[in-house]
């Protein structure tokens, strides 16, 4: 199993031809406590970068996007009543949804785990 | 220090923190809830028990008490002096606010709007009766229409967010009128106030967003990218644009956006919240705008603390004027005043059941008259030069978000907490013990760990001074590594930190009885 980052701080573990989305730690400290999740339906047809789900903290609302493109295959409903599952395991338990992604090639595009520490700390 | 005696400092003092029996701190007395104070048993007024009148509502009358507390009219009256005397207001201090002007309400405005005439006024008396109010409102629109420089204003949208709807319908009615009604395309830039892509989807417009250059601008490349030979017949309704925008700054390229927009067909939405940047130095409608909210509770000082009420009449251009909504007030040939209540086939129709709200423009239009236009210039000039004042003062210790002198506000953000362990929060929280109302905080969302100030034209020199002074020492307290009075602030308030956290997840809207009061109830 491999995992990828984006720039806006998602990351998608890849298992077979479905992957698993979720926000990164630094993201979901960045956020602060998170009070809402919005997740999508299953089903939904998403483009690489279309707005997959809404992550509401007290201090802001942000989008997650989708790090690819794909169909939404099961969303992580646990989120709805305890959002603050995204700060307490970002990485793990936190998961935001899982797809089924329509072309592996998009993930080249992303950061690997390296990179995308590098990234975080230039920020 | 003398540990037997009394305290011989002041902080000694105050490190002591007893709790007393009845929770008050001194003059800063303990209140509960309402709720909590009263019973449903008691009342403070003795009124005879109504007989005699069957209730005419059937099963919808009600059936039990309805629990509301009674109190003697000592105890009400303790009860809101209490509360008030907890509340922050721009009576009581500087109030800096930034992204919704809190200015002074000069008093002249109140004992205006208190006058018998406009304080009773009563929206279905005959117009000859109202005469004077009517002139109120058309010397009023006068004013808006000079001001910005254009040809139409509607007077009723009832706040800033409303005009913004307004504008949008006229917008709307103009593309269905002209049969182009595929133009639904809406850019909104990233420095655009929150509200602006609400209001385009409320109106059924779609929502392009334009991204911000690292000068916190309209990214212009990305602008002429969208609307490369995007011609007349192209999807684009318009834009809605912040200026100056959130981050304070004036969009400098606005002129070019104007005529892009309208080289696409597409008509230019200014968002006027801000105005009280610009007014009597810039008018709106030379910079090609066709629609523009004026919030008249910011920018001319009528008060709206704690929610209401607003007040937001929308100017319109030449292009969109003929769909103005209804009511609006005409001068007739005798020299007199009437109302439009009914909207020709170009008005949009109506947005509010009346005439809007009345109490708002006797004050605007007081505050307007007393300053004279050389006045309200003047008032620009403070409030920008306010802002920048507090920036050059700040900029040294505290980090500034963007390059330059600012508008209205100025916007740090949070470069110079890094690595201190205090956050933008705690640094908000820290300004309560100095007196102050915390700034607008991680707001613009563009900023890390914004920090948006606007002192207004309100404030003097000496209170400017002061502020600054609190601010750098809070600053300086940040880097020389007291993390802890951060952390701990607020001390001085009322309530120390509150659980924000449970409060947005789990917030308790409804106040329940304790158990024995609501047995003794039934």
């Amino acid at each position: 199993m491999s995992i990828y980052f984006t720039e806006d701080h998602e990351w998608i573990k890849v298992d077979g031809d479905i992957g698993t989305v979720g926000i990164s730690p630094y993201a979901a400290k960045q956020l602060g406590d998170v009070v809402f999740v919005e997740l999508p339906e299953i089903g939904r047809e998403m483009d690489k970068g279309d707005e997959a789900a809404v992550v509401e903290s007290v201090k802001a609302a942000s989008e997650v996007y989708a790090p690819v493109g794909g169909e939404v295959t099961e969303v992580n409903t646990v989120l709805e009543d305890a959002p603050e599952t995204v700060n307490a395991s970002a990485d793990g338990e936190g998961w935001f949804l899982k797809m089924k992604i329509a072309d592996a090639d998009e993930l080249g595009a992303l950061m690997d785990e390296a990179k995308y520490k590098d990234y975080c700390d230039g920020l | 220090m003398n540990n037997t005696g009394r305290p011989t400092s002041p902080e000694a003092a105050n490190m002591n923190e007893r709790v007393t029996v009845s929770g008050s701190k001194g003059l800063d007395q303990a209140e509960n809830l309402i709720f909590e104070v009263g019973t449903p048993e008691r009342t403070g007024v003795d009124l005879p028990e109504p007989k005699g009148r069957p209730s005419r509502l059937g099963n919808h009358a009600r059936q039990g008490q309805i629990g509301l507390p009674g109190l003697s009219e000592p105890e009400t009256m303790r009860h809101y002096v209490r509360l008030s005397q907890k509340n922050y207001a721009i009576d009581l201090g500087v109030y800096p606010l930034g992204s919704c002007t809190m200015k002074h309400n000069p008093r002249l405005n109140e004992k205006v709007a208190r006058m018998p005439g406009f304080a009773d006024v009563h929206p279905l008396q005959p117009v000859s009766t109202a005469q004077g109010a009517l002139e109120v409102m058309s010397v009023l629109s006068h004013w808006l229409m000079t001001l910005c420089n254009m040809p139409a204003v509607a007077l009723t949208p009832k706040a800033g967010a409303h005009g913004e709807l307004c504008g949008m319908m006229a917008i709307r009615a103009r593309l269905d009128h002209d049969g182009a009604s595929h133009k639904r395309r809406v850019l909104v830039p990233e420095s655009a106030h929150g509200t602006n892509p609400a209001t385009a989807v409320q109106c059924g417009f779609t929502v392009d967003e334009i991204p911000a250059n690292a000068g916190g601008r309209v990214d212009m490349v990305a602008l002429r990218a969208k609307l490369e030979g995007a011609g007349k017949d192209s999807d684009i309704a318009g834009i809605m644009l912040t200026n100056p925008n959130t981050c304070g700054l004036f969009e400098s390229d606005i002129l070019e956006i104007a005529s892009l927009i309208h080289d696409a067909g597409g008509y230019f939405y200014c968002d006027g919240a801000n105005f009280n940047a610009l007014v009597g130095r810039v008018r709106p409608g030379d910079l090609g705008v066709d629609a523009m909210h004026i919030n008249l509770h910011k920018t001319f000082s009528t008060p709206h603390g704690g929610g209401g009420p607003g007040s937001g009449p929308t100017v319109l251009s030449d292009a969109l004027k003929d769909h103005a909504p209804v009511p609006y007030v005409v001068k007739t040939e005798d020299g007199g005043f009437d109302l439009v209540e009914n909207p020709d086939e170009k008005s949009f129709g109506r947005m509010c059941a009346f005439h809007g709200n009345m109490g708002m423009y006797t004050r605007s239009l007081a505050y307007m008259m007393s300053h004279g236009s050389d006045g309200l210039k003047q008032a620009t000039e403070d409030a920008v030069l306010n802002a920048n004042y507090v920036q050059a003062s700040l900029s040294d210790v505290m980090t500034t978000a963007f390059e330059g002198t600012c508008m209205h506000e100025a916007l740090f953000d949070d470069r110079f907490l890094k690595g201190t362990g205090v956050e933008t929060l705690d640094f908000a929280k820290a300004m309560i013990d100095e007196g102050y109302h915390p700034m607008t905080m991680y707001f613009p969302l563009v900023v890390h760990g914004a920090m948006l100030i606007e002192p207004t034209e309100s404030e003097s020199k000496g209170e400017l001074d002061r502020f600054i002074q609190s601010m750098r020492s809070l600053a300086l307290r940040a880097q020389a590594g007291m993390v802890e009075s951060f952390k701990n602030a607020p001390v001085y308030a009322p309530l120390r930190r509150l659980d924000e956290t449970q409060a947005a997840r789990k917030p308790i809207l409804r106040w329940t009885p304790p158990a024995d009061v609501a047995e003794a109830a039934e």
